[in-house]
């Protein structure tokens, strides 16, 4: 504004008003974490709506009654340990080791799955001993918590897979770069959402 | 009318103007846009499907439970309005991620956030509530269709279910989404107000700062829908207060636009009368807002026809006519030639006056105790303002008729109205450096940016617009991916509703497939060859020269 005032008349050139080559700024990584705030967003609404029902029963089991502690934290820890071996395979994408990045990921797929695996013998097994989300509003909600961020687990697992098929295809370039960080980020965040499941849900339903 | 009107609408308009505000030639994520605007036609496309096969949701703009529950409407109803809602709604999503990363990341070079137009100040705005506020449509409407569908006990009256949950969660989206609808309206009166005033934008900094604090208060205060749920005194004083204070922010950017026009030479063209029409209409709706907002009043007023008048004196009030000024303003950018004065007169006239005659009885229909909803009403001593208030609504109907008369006109007439300078209102931002319309590239050269009304500055300067050594030009390639994905969506929608398990199957396996091919193609851009660029921007200077 400063400028204006002492140049109120004075001709620049037109030049001065623009320029031959402009590149914006690559905003993928923003947009993801943007997307990540907004599903984020999305386990809020799924933990409030655990929090208003987690005690509504309806003469059905409590959290204490049926949650199998031990084999959710071995659970628990296969989620946070493929966080690790992620962490690796960035580690090697870093290096530019085309090998390496795919045996990190398969690790981290692998342990993903067994978590899919246990949480799927878990939902089984309520199910059988007739605790379906159809039994209380408290088991409702559980199971939209828990099933949702399986599911996100289980869409982490398939884009792994589609991610290792590329990088093995066209190599580690500036795209794929981009996306395995992409799907890190996810991968990182669908922990920190179960560390939120495992400590809201599981730990304080058995307390 | 707020799904599939006035949201695409907004999105729409932000969709044109945002980029060319910003100097940049296209949004951060093309083919995401593409995607996003396919789903919004895809769920419209569902919703349209319901006239013909089956039935929509009888339920209400927000479907609560139970009425929305299976017992309550068994039918397919509520499910189409699920399932076009959860499709839009991507795409809704989808683009508000898209929008706020072009502004951060797309800006022209010199254009501090703080120098942007005041229109891309507030769609910024609207996309961090569409981010921060769809998710929760999302989840609320996922669990509404489980209650329906597999029988589970979210919102049911049995087995723990609670139904103030749905209530509460829907309007944790649908509050901000009326500002999602309001914010961009007062960008475009904003931009309107300084052009045909012919001023800078009084109080720039003041506006930003009030749009930033809707956009928090908005948060904040869900609760004001539902006074009479019986939260208790203290947690209806905090929402009633909460809701009071948004007066503030939205009075301070009132008085900008009247310091605006205070002493500049005003033209008043259809944009400019349209604003003028809305600061009267929205002052007066948003009195009622805040005398509502009190939960005592509220518990008097609540589901009457006050409560109605209100949401449409700042719906009508607000948004609508700042869609009629946008149109008006940004028609002749978009197409080329100016939308004719006569019949948009005519629209203008028609609506305001049939606004007041329609809707400013039922603040005296809803004070005498007529609550909302109702085919029937047995007080004859109320009938003289049923009666005014029909008169209104026939009114209305002409202000329709006459924008469509209006549309038709102007396109028979577009020789003579058209726009051959690209700057047919004497604008102030950067659209309207560029040609009308604007080529695909929209500016053949980045603009640098100095001062917040960045156009008037280089017209104060003596600009002249480059006329050789153009470069190609980076542009995304045409794809038909957005379109197939979004179609599958809507198969796998239809799907859904008619529970046609093998339908939804086969689509949404098709779905998933299909994004996963998408990913395969990494060769998506081309360059538009210099000798393209230099022939657009050649034609473009002798019609400048022949005009001149």
């Amino acid at each position: 504004m400063t400028t204006n005032a002492t140049e109120a008349t004075q001709n620049l050139p037109s030049s001065h008003f623009y320029v031959r080559e402009h590149h914006p700024e690559q905003g993928t990584l923003l947009g993801f974490w943007l997307y990540l705030m907004s599903d984020c967003l999305l386990f809020a609404g799924l933990f409030a709506t655990y929090a208003v029902l987690s005690n509504s029963y309806a003469g059905g089991p409590s959290g204490a009654d049926i949650f199998d502690l031990p084999l959710v934290a071995l659970n628990t820890s296969f989620l946070l340990l493929s966080s690790i071996t992620y962490g690796f395979a960035m580690l090697q994408m870093q290096l530019k080791r085309v090998n390496g990045t795919l045996l990190w990921l398969a690790v981290t797929g692998l342990l993903g799955a067994a978590f899919i695996g246990l949480e799927l013998y878990e939902f089984a097994h309520l199910l059988s001993e007739g605790y379906g989300p159809q039994r209380s509003a408290f088991l409702t909600a559980f199971f939209a918590l828990v099933g949702t961020h399986g599911l996100h687990v289980s869409f982490g697992i398939i884009w792994l897979i589609v991610l290792m098929v590329q990088v093995k295809r066209f190599g580690l370039n500036a795209e794929n770069g981009r996306r395995l960080m992409c799907l890190s980020m996810f991968w990182h965040f669908l922990d920190v959402v179960w560390i939120g499941v495992f400590t809201f849900v599981y730990l304080m339903g058995v307390l | 009318m707020i799904f599939f009107v006035a949201m695409p609408m907004i999105v729409g308009i932000m969709n044109f103007v945002v980029p060319l505000q910003l100097g940049t030639r296209d949004v951060a994520f093309p083919f995401l846009n593409n995607f996003s605007f396919w789903m919004t036609a895809a769920g419209a496309g569902l919703t349209m499907v319901s006239l013909f096969v089956g039935e929509f949701g009888k339920t209400g703009w927000l479907a609560f439970p139970p009425l929305s529950g299976i017992q309550g409407s068994p039918g397919v109803g509520v499910d189409y309005y699920i399932w076009s809602l959860q499709i839009a709604g991507v795409g809704t999503l989808l683009s508000g991620i898209n929008f706020m990363v072009t502004i951060i990341k797309n800006r022209a070079p010199g254009m501090t956030l703080m120098k942007m137009p005041i229109f891309t100040w507030t769609a910024l705005c609207t996309n961090i509530l569409i981010v921060a506020a769809f998710p929760i449509l999302t989840v609320v409407l996922a669990m509404l269709s489980m209650d329906r569908m597999l029988d589970t006990h979210f919102f049911t009256n049995d087995m723990g279910g609670n139904m103030m949950m749905y209530v509460n969660l829907i309007w944790i989206w649908g509050h901000p989404e009326v500002y999602i609808l309001i914010l961009p309206a007062f960008g475009v009166f904003s931009e309107v107000v300084a052009t045909f005033s012919g001023k800078r934008l009084f109080g720039y900094t003041s506006m930003v700062y009030a749009t930033i604090v809707i956009t928090v208060l908005s948060y904040l205060v869900w609760l004001h829908h539902f006074f009479t749920m019986g939260a208790g005194a203290s947690v209806n004083a905090f929402f009633g207060i909460t809701t009071m204070i948004i007066s503030i922010p939205t009075g301070a950017k009132l008085f900008n636009w009247l310091f605006t026009m205070y002493r500049g030479r005003i033209r008043f063209e259809l944009p400019m009368m349209w604003t003028v029409s809305f600061m009267v209409t929205f002052t007066i709706g948003g009195m009622t807002g805040v005398l509502l907002a009190v939960p005592p009043a509220d518990f008097v007023l609540h589901n009457s026809l006050f409560l109605v008048a209100h949401f449409h004196n700042v719906i009508i009030g607000g948004v609508l006519f700042g869609m009629f000024a946008a149109i008006n303003y940004w028609f002749p950018k978009a197409f080329g030639y100016k939308l004719d004065d006569y019949w948009g007169k005519w629209s203008f006239w028609l609506w305001t006056i049939g606004f007041y005659a329609a809707f400013m009885p039922l603040y005296v229909l809803g004070l005498m105790g007529v609550t909302r909803r109702m085919n029937h009403f047995d007080d004859s001593s109320l009938q003289i303002w049923f009666v005014i208030a029909a008169i209104g609504a026939l009114m209305i109907l002409g202000g329709i008729v006459a924008s469509i008369i209006q549309f038709v006109v102007s396109y028979r007439r577009r020789d003579e109205l058209r726009d051959h300078t690209g700057d047919i209102w004497d604008g102030r931002t950067l659209e309207w450096s560029t040609s009308s319309p604007p080529p695909q590239y929209n500016f053949a050269f980045t603009p640098v940016v100095y001062d917040n009304d960045s156009w008037t500055d280089m017209k104060k300067h003596g600009y002249e617009r480059p006329r050789d050594g153009f470069l190609p030009i980076h542009m995304p390639k045409n794809t038909a991916a957005g379109f197939v994905l979004a179609m599958l969506s809507a198969a796998c929608g239809f799907g859904l509703v008619w529970h046609m398990w093998p339908l939804v199957g086969v689509s949404f396996v098709a779905l998933i497939g299909g994004f996963i091919i998408h990913t395969f193609n990494y060769n998506r851009d081309y360059h538009i060859p210099a000798e393209d660029v230099t022939r657009i921007e050649n034609e473009r200077s002798q019609q400048l020269d022949r005009y001149a």
